[in-house]
């Protein structure tokens, strides 16, 4: 099965059965697919006994074998010749880590971006609005700094006209620009997008800040505002989502608020917050939620490991991912606000294991 | 250096306690009066309400008991020669287990030293009981206070400093990474370190002595204990199960492993807590392994479908296998003919062999050459302490041996 039949439905149309008909197609063929072009994916799946013969008894993705996504930091995984991959992409990673490697041919590429589109049009509409940038603009330009904050901006460009950026390269907010920004197109949707802890820290808060000291405020009534990132930072702060929500609003006006989930093992498939303040799969992709002793499914409401299955990657057979992130999956087909497809929260990274033994924790706390 | 001693926190002794330590002589190993304080410490312990919850401290306290210490002295010294201990022996305790430090301080006392030990940092309920107890023994036997002195401190290379300019042995348990950053800290000329490194260990089970061992379920509880009980990250920790095959035939191999592992996977279900992280972690390992490796044919054996007991077969011992090492229960299973396949598995990193059966089937084995393999002891028994350890002697390592020699008779006039 071709990944365009996928592309020719909306996002969140399918019911559950109509989604996993196709999925469970596409997916085991890419199963197959990756064991007959990736040399070390067949080890793997001959290591499990999965064959071509099993492969086809299949009755669901939920059943096929995921990778950890850490094995993209370790190996190599490529399921097409070297010469066609055009672009590798790379996983932030602080300094000393080591960092994933995704390989793309043109296809796989723009397949990422055809889906990317189709998800985020469905919540922001299929006419460009004029971005506002909560990032400085070195965060693109700056090759070394080039991480998943930098991915994530180009990627959203796509959406945006009139790109601007909001912070200088100090991390300021550059308050005259962002007036200019708004007074050019006054009284038309405008587009923000930026790291969910970066529009805390340098959006939100200078905002609050010229509020209460100079008794100025800027309205974003008009504006969608697209972030992603994680909440591990904000946490320390001790901010809710729902505090993150309702600070933007009364500080700016801001309602119309997205969150994302997404990780550059599979672009493209992005999960993006609704309404009504849930995660949505759309039809192109799917999460499953896994019990930590068995890999079993979890039900709804049960927190488990979470694994991304992405209906795209040719190029590499990053398909079928388990994450390190905990989630819990919060119901399917039902959600408030109209979309098809599971809905769930994320619960934030698993907790760094506290082995015993001799192991080296003296120098480990050194770090 | 006052200043530096003043930012330690002191369980037991003050910074007093280590000024006078500096530069003492040693003592006598298993003197009555050690052994009479030590009995008294064992005996705080058992009648301690709390310590009957702890396995592993009333171990200790069986260890440390009069009978115990008596024993090791018949095993250790020979009492026709003057020995003392070394002076003062600095323990840095590894802050993942529990009562290692008291195993560690034990050695260091009967040996006739002076002790400074820095204690685990973590909360651990056993090193409340064990010090509690310890000060309890101390008031009775209150002349052993300036023999020791427990302590807590964060990373504090200034403290290190201090302390091991003072040690004449310096313990170091721990990682490589610890040992590495301990030993920038330099010791006196004549002192020297005693280190225990990142280790691995194995298991070798005769399938015929498992088939007809009394108590196969009991078996499998000292394997739960060698392995899940320090979540399999002990070095003392068996990675790799051995099958030692001598003459069964596949039907029987398989009877015993199915046994085995069935007994174990009773244990595990009902006791053992996998960490979700380690989930995700055992099932990267093993992919790994079946990435780079195909040469050593390896196969997850899915028998219990269950992340907290993994097993990985392979068709080959390649010295490489152990840079896979996995922990909370991940085991890579290999069936062997002749022990000496073992080999490539044995260099320096390997400690202990668990095993079940004769110990006569290593004869092969020890004859051939290898750098690690320090203890060969039945599967139960990897965790015991004893002063030999990890291939030191430790009761040699932590004394001094006083030579005197000349005749007795020979005339004054004849001397120089």
């Amino acid at each position: 099965m071709e990944y365009s039949e996928l592309l020719d439905y909306k996002p969140y149309e399918l019911t559950r059965e109509q989604k996993k008909e196709l999925l469970t197609k596409r997916l085991t063929g890419l199963t197959g697919f990756h064991m007959l072009n990736c040399g070390p994916y067949k080890n793997m799946m001959d290591s499990i006994g999965m064959t071509a013969e099993r492969l086809e008894r299949v009755t669901s993705y939920e059943e096929l074998p995921f990778l950890p996504v850490r094995l993209f930091k370790e190996l190599e995984l490529v399921s097409v010749p070297k010469e066609n991959v055009f672009k590798t992409m790379t996983s932030s990673g602080t300094t000393g880590q080591r960092v994933s490697k995704i390989f793309l041919d043109r296809e796989t590429a723009s397949y990422q971006q055809k889906t990317m589109v189709k998800i985020v049009s469905d919540f922001l509409g299929s006419t460009r609005m004029p971005m506002l940038i909560l990032d400085c603009p070195s965060v693109v330009k700056n090759r070394l700094m080039f991480s998943a904050r930098g991915a994530g901006i180009l990627g959203f460009s796509i959406f945006g006209a009139d790109r601007t950026y909001a912070l200088t390269d100090d991390m300021t907010l550059d308050i005259s620009g962002v007036k200019n920004f708004l007074e050019r197109h006054n009284g038309q949707r405008v587009l923000l997008f930026g790291f969910t802890f970066m529009v805390w820290q340098h959006f939100y808060k200078e905002l609050l800040r010229l509020e209460r000291e100079k008794g100025e405020r800027l309205d974003f009534s008009n504006a969608v505002l697209i972030h992603g990132g994680g909440w591990k930072k904000l946490i320390n702060e001790a901010v809710s989502p729902e505090e993150f929500h309702e600070r933007l609003q009364d500080v700016c006006g801001l309602r119309n608020v997205h969150d994302y989930y997404g990780m550059v093992e599979q672009t493209g498939c992005i999960y993006m917050e609704c309404e009504c303040g849930h995660l949505h799969a759309s039809i192109y992709s799917d999460v499953v939620i896994r019990n930590p002793n068995d890999f079993t499914l979890c039900a709804i409401g049960e927190k488990g490991i979470l694994e991304t299955v992405s209906a795209i990657p040719e190029s590499y057979p990053g398909h079928l991912l388990l994450t390190e992130d905990e989630g819990v999956l919060l119901g399917e087909d039902d959600c408030p606000c109209g979309r098809k497809g599971k809905y769930f929260r994320i619960l934030g990274r698993l907790e760094n294991a506290e082995i015993r033994g001799c192991s080296d924790t003296y120098a480990a706390d050194f770090k | 250096m006052q200043q530096i001693l003043s930012r330690i926190s002191y369980e037991t002794g003050t910074a007093q306690t280590i000024c006078e330590m500096a530069g003492r002589g040693g003592k006598e190993p298993f003197s009555t009066s050690v052994t009479e304080f030590l009995n008294c410490w064992s005996r705080c312990i058992l009648r301690d309400s709390e310590s009957r919850n702890y396995p592993d401290v009333v171990t200790f306290a069986f260890w440390i008991r009069k009978a115990g210490i008596a024993e090791m002295r018949n095993r250790f010294m020979n009492r026709s020669s003057h020995v003392r201990g070394r002076g003062v022996a600095f323990h840095i305790a590894p802050s993942n287990v529990a009562v290692n430090f008291a195993y560690s301080l034990a050695a260091g006392l009967v040996t006739g030293n002076a002790n400074i030990v820095r204690i685990p940092s973590k909360e651990f309920p056993q090193v409340a009981v064990l010090n509690r107890t310890l000060q309890e023994a101390l008031a009775e036997h209150t002349s052993w206070r300036k023999e020791i002195c427990l302590v807590r401190y964060g990373h504090d290379r200034e403290i290190n400093d201090v302390l091991s300019g003072i040690a004449d042995t310096r313990i170091i348990w721990g990682g490589d990474a610890t040992i590495s950053e301990i030993r920038t800290s330099p010791l006196k000329a004549r002192a020297f370190d005693i280190c225990f490194a990142d280790r691995y260990s194995l298991a070798v089970i005769d399938v015929f002595a498992y088939l007809h061992c009394e108590d196969g379920k009991q078996m499998a509880q000292d394997f739960y204990n060698d392995t899940y009980l320090t979540d399999q990250n002990a070095c003392t920790s068996p990675r790799i199960v051995v099958w030692y095959v001598n003459g069964a035939s596949e039907q029987e191999q398989k009877e015993a492993s199915d046994l085995f592992w069935g007994h174990l996977w009773e244990l595990v279900k009902h006791k053992y807590v996998i960490q979700p992280v380690q989930a995700v972690n055992k099932l990267t390992t093993a992919y790994l392994v079946a990435a780079e490796h195909r040469e050593w044919k390896p196969v997850c054996v899915a028998d219990h479908a269950d992340n907290r007991l993994m097993r990985m077969a392979v068709s080959k011992l390649d010295k490489q296998l152990m840079d896979y090492r996995e922990n909370s229960g991940f085991f890579y299973e290999y069936c062997c003919h002749d022990l000496r396949e073992l080999v490539p598995v044995c260099g320096s990193r390997c400690q202990t062999i668990g095993y079940l059966g004769d110990p006569i089937m290593f004869d092969s084995l020890l004859a051939e050459e290898y750098a690690g393999v320090d203890r060969i002891v039945p599967i139960g028994k990897t965790m015991d302490f004893d002063l030999l350890w990890d291939g030191y002697n430790l009761y040699e390592m932590l004394t001094r041996k006083i030579e005197v020699s000349g005749k007795a008779n020979t005339p004054l006039h004849f001397l120089p």
